[in-house]
C-alpha cells in the first residue's frame, strides 16, 4: 500500500505544483532525453582500415606544383638585358640609349668616389661578411655607416638591413602585432603591404594622399574604441606612409598626417626610400621638404637602392624605438649583414650627399619639372602624365577616360616602351604583381628623372615618349 | 669501452635486438651507399659514441639503414637532468630578481613626447630584454675590423653603464674565428675572387637601381644563373640579393591557402615567416624525424584539410639541408621517398649545406648521392661558403620561368649588386675546378679534415658535441646561461671568436656554444681552440660525454 500512496503523493504534488515548476521539470526531460539522443548521433572518430587509408591515400591526386604553364610571352620572361654598366647611358643591344629607367636619382652608383670607397673596403674586408650581425657579421663599417645615417637624418639611432626590400617588411612588424591596428595609405609600395601582412595586425587602407578620408576611419576607430575602453588601451595605433610614393610619384601631404598623428596618438612610419636624395633642402626626405622635426615621426624606414647607389635599407628614430630591432627585427637578426663593401659605398654617398645636397636637389627638381611640363603638353590627349611636378618620379598612362581595359593599356604601354627605346630612351612599364598588390595602381610607364639629364636629354626624352604613345595610339587605333 | 657495449647501446637506442656477429670484421655486411649516414643523423648519442666506433676499424652496423630517431627523446638523455634542472632554475631566479628590481625601482627609460600613447613594447619582450639580454649582450654583435677569414681582428668593448651602451676600447684582438660561416675560406682580402669582384666593380659600377624585371637585369646576372644551375644540377635558377628574403619572398609564390606544409621544427625563421605571408596550413614534425613526418603526412592527406573537409590542394616538405643551430644533416634519401610515396613535393633549403657537403660541394643532394631532380625546389644562400650574399632557387624551366613571373623579389626588389655576382661565380667556377686547379677540391678536403679532426678531439675530451658527425657545424649543448656568457667572454680573451646562442633563439635548455670550421683553419689553431677549451671546460664542469676517450689516444691530423 504504501507504494501506492507515493505513487498517489507524488501525482497529487505534481498537480498542486505552478507551471513553472511544471515547464522547469518538463524542460529538464527534454534535455535528458536529447542529450541521450545526441550523444548517440554523434559522430564518432572514424576509424578507417589499413586498406581504405591506403585507397584514400593512392585516390588523391595533388595539384601539379605550377597551377598553369608559364607563358612565355609574359613580359617578366622577357627582360632585356644591359650589356656593361646600367649608367647614364644603357646598351641593350642596339647602341646607347638614355637610361629613364633606372631609380638612381643622384646617379650615384656611377660616382667615382663612391667606386673607389667601394674598392678599399674591398681590399680591405674581401666582398661578404659571414655571419649575421649577432655572430662576427658587425664590422666597423657597419657601425661607421650607422652612426653616418642617424647623424644624417638628425636621430638617435639607426639600423642596417642587407635589402631594402626587407626593410619595411621587417621593421613594421618589429612593432605591430596581432590586435593592433594600422592605418596605411591604399598607395604604398609592396614592400610595406608585405610588411603589413607580417604584423598580422588589423590594416585599413585610406584613399591615396587622402587626409579626410584618413580622418573618417580614424573617427569610426574611435568610436570602436570608446566602447571597448580596456581593449583600446592594449591597442597600438599606428599610420604608415611613404614620404615619395613610388605607385603615383606623389608626395605625401606629411602636416596633415602630423596633426591626425596627434590627435589620435598615432605612431607614425614613414618610408623615405623614393624620398632620400630627392626632397628638401638636405635631401633627407619629405620630413626635410615639409620642414617637420624628426620627433613628430616614430620611425623613419628607407632603401639605399634607389638614390643611394648602394644596396640594402635602414630605420632610423629614437634609441629606444629603434634598437628594438636588433632583437626583433627578423630580416636584421636572422640574415647576413650588407656586405662591407656596399656599406663603405652607402658612407661615401653619403658624405657628397651632405656636402652637395644645396646644389643636387634642386637641380633634380628643376629636371623633373621640366619633364613633368614638357610632358603635359606633348603628350596625346588619351594619356597624362602623374606625380608630383618636383618628383623624380613621373608616370606616363592611359587616361581612365580612354575606356581601356588593363590588358589592353598593358599591351600598349610595352608597345610605346620598344617604340621609345627605337628612338634612342630607355624607359620600362612599372613593374607590378597585379593579383598580389592590395589596390594596383593603373598600368603605367615609369620615367625616372635624374640629376645629369640636360636641357637637350630632356627634350629628347619628352619628345621621344610623346612620338611613342602618339604612334602606338595611331597604329592600335586606341 | 667494449666493442660490444657499444653496438648494443646503439642498438638500444634503435630498440633492436642485439646484432650478433657483426662485430667481426669477416661478418661485415655491405654498407648501402647511404646508411652509415644516416646512423648518425641528428642522432646525437650516437654521435657521441662515434670516437670509440672510430677504434673499431671495419665495425658496420648495416641493419639499420635509415634512423630517424626522436632526436628530442635523445637530447632529453643526453642532457644530464641536473644541467637541466639548474638551467631552469637559473631563468627562474633570474627572473625573479628582474621582477623584484623592477618592483622597487621601475625602468627609467620612458618614450619622449608620446605622452598617454599605447606602449610600444609589450611588458615581457622588453623585461626580458633589460634582465636576461642586456647583462649579456656583450657576447653579441661584437664588431670586428677586417676579412672574418680564419683569423680575424675582434675589435674589444666595454660599457660603463650595465651593457646599456658598448663604447670601443680601441684594443684590437687577433682571435681564431670559430664563428663565421666561412666554411670554404673564400672570405678573402687576396686571390682570384678579389681581384674578379675588384674588375666588376669598375666595370659595371657598385649596385643596381632597377628591378630585375624593370631594367635591373645585366649580363652577369644571366652568368650566375647559369652556373648555378649547372652547380647544384638542375634545368634552371634564379637568384635574388638575400638569402632571407628568397625565403620569405618566394614561398608565398609557390603554396597558398588550401596547401598543406610540413615543416621541420628546427627550420629558420625566412622559411617561417614566407610561410606565414603564404597563408598555407602548416604542421610542424620533430627534428630531422621522418617517422614523425611520414606519420603526419599521411593522417593529413586522409583526414583532408580539417576545417573545410576538402582534399589538400597540395602538400609541401619543407626542411633544411644543415641546420644552422642542430649541425644535423637532412635525411634526404628517405624524404624523398615519403615524397613520392605521398605525392607531396619537397622544398631543401641548402643555405649552409651547399658548398659545404659533399664529395664535390654540391651540398646535401651531392652529400647523399641523390638525384637533384627528386627535389622540387632546391634553395640556397650564397652568403655562408661563397662569402658573398643573396640567395637562389633552383629547379626545373618551368618552376623557374614561374618564379620569374611571379616571385615578389623579382619586380620590387633591386637586383644583385655585381661585385657580390662575380665573387659569386668566381668561388663557384673554383670549387667547380672551372678554374684549371683543384683549389676547389683541396679547399673541400681541408674543411672535411678539419671537421674530423676537430670532432674527434672535442669528443675525447668529454665534450658533447650535437649535430652530425660530417657537419661543419658543431653546437656544443649543456650549457646554462651563465657558464655560457663566461666561456664566450673568456674564448675571446683568449682570441677565439666563437658564438653562444641561447633562449629565445633555442630552448631554454637548448642554450649553446656553436663552432663553424672553415676549410682555412690550420692544425696549429684549431689545436690552440681545443687546448683552450679543454681548459675552460674543466673549470665550468661541462664534460657531459660519457664515452670519454683515452687522453692519449693519437688522432691523425
Ligand atoms: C636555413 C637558412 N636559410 C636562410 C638564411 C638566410 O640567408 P641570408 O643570410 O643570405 O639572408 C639562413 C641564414 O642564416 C639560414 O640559415
Amino acid at each position: 500500500m504504501p507504494k501506492m500512496w507515493n505513487v498517489y503523493e507524488s501525482f497529487q504534488a505534481l498537480l498542486e505544483a505552478g507551471p513553472y515548476h511544471l515547464a522547469f521539470e518538463g524542460f529538464l526531460l527534454v534535455w535528458v532525453i536529447w542529450l541521450l539522443v545526441a550523444a548517440k548521433s554523434r559522430p564518432r572518430p572514424i576509424k578507417l582500415t589499413k586498406k581504405e587509408e591506403e585507397q584514400l591515400l593512392a585516390e588523391w591526386t595533388p595539384e601539379p606544383l605550377l597551377s598553369s604553364a608559364p607563358d612565355p610571352e609574359h613580359p617578366a620572361l622577357n627582360t632585356r638585358t644591359v650589356k656593361g654598366k646600367l649608367g647614364h647611358y644603357v646598351d641593350l643591344g642596339s647602341g646607347p640609349l638614355l637610361n629613364l629607367a633606372s631609380h638612381d636619382y643622384l646617379r650615384f652608383s656611377e660616382h667615382e668616389g663612391i667606386e673607389t670607397a667601394a674598392l678599399e673596403c674591398l681590399h680591405q674586408y674581401g666582398v661578404g661578411s659571414c655571419g649575421p650581425r649577432g655572430f662576427y657579421g658587425t664590422t666597423e663599417v657597419h657601425l661607421a655607416l650607422e652612426q653616418r645615417l642617424a647623424e644624417f637624418f638628425q636621430c638617435e639611432s639607426c639600423v642596417l638591413y642587407s635589402y631594402g626590400f626587407s626593410t619595411m617588411a621587417s621593421a613594421i612588424p618589429a612593432y605591430a602585432k596581432s590586435g593592433d591596428v594600422i592605418f596605411a595609405d591604399e598607395a604604398v609600395s609592396f614592400c610595406i603591404q608585405r610588411g603589413l601582412q607580417a604584423s598580422r595586425s588589423r590594416i585599413v587602407y585610406f584613399r591615396h594622399n587622402d587626409s579626410g578620408h584618413l580622418q573618417q576611419l580614424l573617427e569610426q576607430q574611435a568610436i570602436i574604441d570608446s566602447k571597448n575602453p580596456k581593449k583600446a588601451n592594449a591597442t597600438r595605433r599606428f599610420l604608415v606612409v611613404e614620404g615619395l610614393y613610388m605607385n603615383t610619384g606623389n608626395i605625401c601631404r606629411l602636416p596633415e598626417l602630423v596633426e591626425l598623428r596627434h590627435k589620435y596618438k598615432l605612431r607614425l612610419f614613414i618610408d623615405e626610400s623614393c624620398a632620400f636624395g630627392t626632397l628638401g633642402p638636405h635631401g633627407r626626405g619629405a620630413l626635410d621638404h615639409f620642414n617637420i622635426p624628426m620627433s613628430e615621426v616614430d620611425l623613419i624606414m628607407g632603401s639605399l637602392e634607389y638614390g643611394g647607389g648602394s644596396t640594402g635599407g635602414f630605420a632610423a628614430g629614437t634609441s629606444f624605438v629603434v634598437e628594438h630591432q636588433r632583437l626583433n627585427g627578423l630580416g636584421y637578426v636572422f640574415s647576413a649583414s650588407l656586405p662591407p663593401l656596399l656599406a663603405a659605398a652607402a658612407k661615401q654617398m653619403l658624405e657628397i650627399l651632405e656636402a652637395e645636397a644645396k646644389d643636387l636637389v634642386p637641380t633634380l627638381q628643376h629636371r623633373a619639372s621640366q619633364l613633368h611640363s614638357g610632358l603635359a603638353v606633348a603628350l596625346p590627349a588619351k594619356m597624362c602624365v602623374s606625380g608630383s611636378v618636383i618628383s623624380p618620379i613621373k608616370h606616363v598612362a592611359f587616361k581612365p577616360s580612354s575606356g581601356l581595359t588593363v590588358k589592353q593599356q598593358e599591351s600598349a604601354l610595352h608597345r610605346i616602351v620598344q617604340e621609345v627605346e627605337q628612338r634612342g630612351v630607355a624607359v620600362v612599364v612599372a613593374s607590378l604583381l597585379r593579383s598580389k598588390e592590395v589596390c594596383p595602381p593603373p598600368p603605367s610607364i615609369r620615367l625616372v628623372v635624374n640629376v645629369r639629364l640636360t636641357d637637350a636629354e630632356i627634350t629628347t626624352a619628352i619628345t621621344a615618349v610623346a612620338d611613342a604613345c602618339a604612334a602606338v595610339i595611331e597604329a592600335e587605333a586606341l | 669501452m667494449k666493442a660490444e657495449d657499444i653496438i648494443n647501446r646503439i642498438n638500444l637506442i634503435e630498440k633492436k635486438a642485439p646484432l650478433n656477429g657483426c662485430l667481426l670484421p669477416h661478418n661485415k655486411t655491405k654498407f648501402t651507399p647511404s646508411g652509415p649516414k644516416h646512423n648518425s643523423t641528428s642522432n646525437s648519442f650516437i654521435s657521441s659514441v662515434k670516437p670509440d666506433c672510430s677504434k673499431l676499424k671495419g665495425l658496420e652496423v648495416s641493419s639499420v639503414p635509415y634512423v630517424d630517431k626522436h632526436a628530442e627523446e635523445l637530447r632529453g638523455e643526453d642532457i644530464p637532468l641536473h644541467v637541466a634542472f639548474f638551467t631552469f632554475l637559473s631563468y627562474g631566479v633570474l627572473l625573479l630578481v628582474g621582477y623584484i628590481k623592477e618592483f622597487f625601482s621601475p625602468p627609467s627609460s620612458k618614450e619622449r613626447h608620446r605622452e598617454d600613447y599605447v606602449p610600444l613594447f609589450v611588458g615581457f619582450e622588453s623585461f626580458y630584454f633589460r634582465n636576461v639580454y642586456r647583462p649579456i649582450s656583450d657576447c653579441f654583435c661584437r664588431p670586428i675590423c677586417g676579412v672574418p677569414g680564419e683569423r680575424m681582428t675582434v675589435l674589444e668593448r666595454t660599457s660603463h653603464n650595465n651593457n646599456w651602451d658598448h663604447v670601443l676600447t680601441g684594443r684590437k684582438i687577433d682571435s681564431i674565428n670559430v664563428g663565421s660561416y666561412n666554411y670554404l675560406g673564400f672570405a678573402e682580402k687576396t686571390g682570384p675572387c678579389h681581384d674578379a669582384a675588384a674588375r666588376a666593380i669598375s666595370s659595371l659600377g657598385v649596385a643596381v637601381a632597377s628591378a630585375r624585371t624593370e631594367m635591373g637585369t645585366l649580363e652577369i646576372h644571366h652568368e650566375l644563373e647559369a652556373l648555378t644551375a649547372e652547380f647544384v644540377g638542375t634545368e634552371d635558377a634564379i637568384t635574388f640579393g638575400m638569402g632571407f628574403a628568397t625565403n620569405a619572398l618566394n614561398l608565398p609564390s609557390l603554396m597558398g591557402p588550401g596547401c598543406l606544409v610540413l615543416s621541420d621544427e628546427c627550420n629558420h625563421a625566412s622559411l617561417i615567416l614566407g610561410l606565414r605571408l603564404s597563408g598555407a596550413t602548416v604542421k610542424v614534425f620533430r627534428h630531422n624525424d621522418c617517422n614523425d613526418l611520414e606519420r603526419r603526412i599521411r593522417r593529413a592527406i586522409i583526414d583532408g584539410h580539417p576545417r573545410t573537409r576538402r582534399p589538400w590542394k597540395k602538400v609541401f616538405i619543407i626542411v633544411e639541408g644543415i641546420y644552422s643551430m642542430e649541425g644535423s644533416i637532412c635525411n634526404l634519401p628517405r624524404l624523398i621517398e615519403i615524397k613520392k610515396k605521398y605525392k607531396a613535393y619537397l622544398y631543401v633549403d641548402e643555405a649552409h649545406s651547399i658548398g659545404a657537403l659533399g664529395p664535390r660541394g654540391r651540398g646535401v643532394v651531392d652529400y647523399h648521392n641523390c638525384d637533384p631532380k627528386d627535389v622540387d625546389i632546391l634553395m640556397g644562400t650564397f652568403t655562408k661558403s661563397f662569402a658573398a650574399a643573396g640567395g637562389y632557387i633552383a629547379g626545373s624551366k618551368a618552376l623557374i620561368q614561374h618564379l620569374r613571373m611571379s616571385s615578389d623579389a623579382q619586380h620590387y626588389a633591386s637586383a644583385m649588386a655585381p661585385a657580390v655576382a662575380q665573387q659569386i661565380i668566381t668561388s663557384m667556377s673554383i670549387i667547380m675546378g672551372k678554374d684549371g686547379t683543384d683549389e676547389g677540391q683541396r679547399r673541400l678536403r681541408a674543411l672535411k679534415r678539419n671537421i674530423a679532426y676537430f670532432r674527434k678531439h672535442m669528443e675525447n675530451r668529454g665534450f658533447l658535441l650535437f649535430g652530425d658527425p660530417d657537419s661543419p657545424v658543431m653546437p656544443l649543448l649543456g650549457l646554462p646561461k651563465g657558464p655560457l656568457s663566461f666561456l664566450v667572454r673568456e674564448l675571446s680573451n683568449r682570441g677565439v671568436a666563437s658564438v653562444g646562442v641561447g633562449f629565445p633563439a633555442t630552448k631554454i635548455t637548448g642554450a649553446r656554444m656553436r663552432f663553424c670550421l672553415s676549410a682555412g683553419h690550420d692544425k696549429q689553431s684549431l689545436d690552440e681552440v681545443l687546448k683552450h677549451l679543454n681548459e675552460l671546460g674543466d673549470v665550468l664542469c661541462c664534460k657531459y660525454n660519457k664515452h670519454k676517450g683515452r687522453a692519449d689516444l693519437q688522432i691523425e691530423w
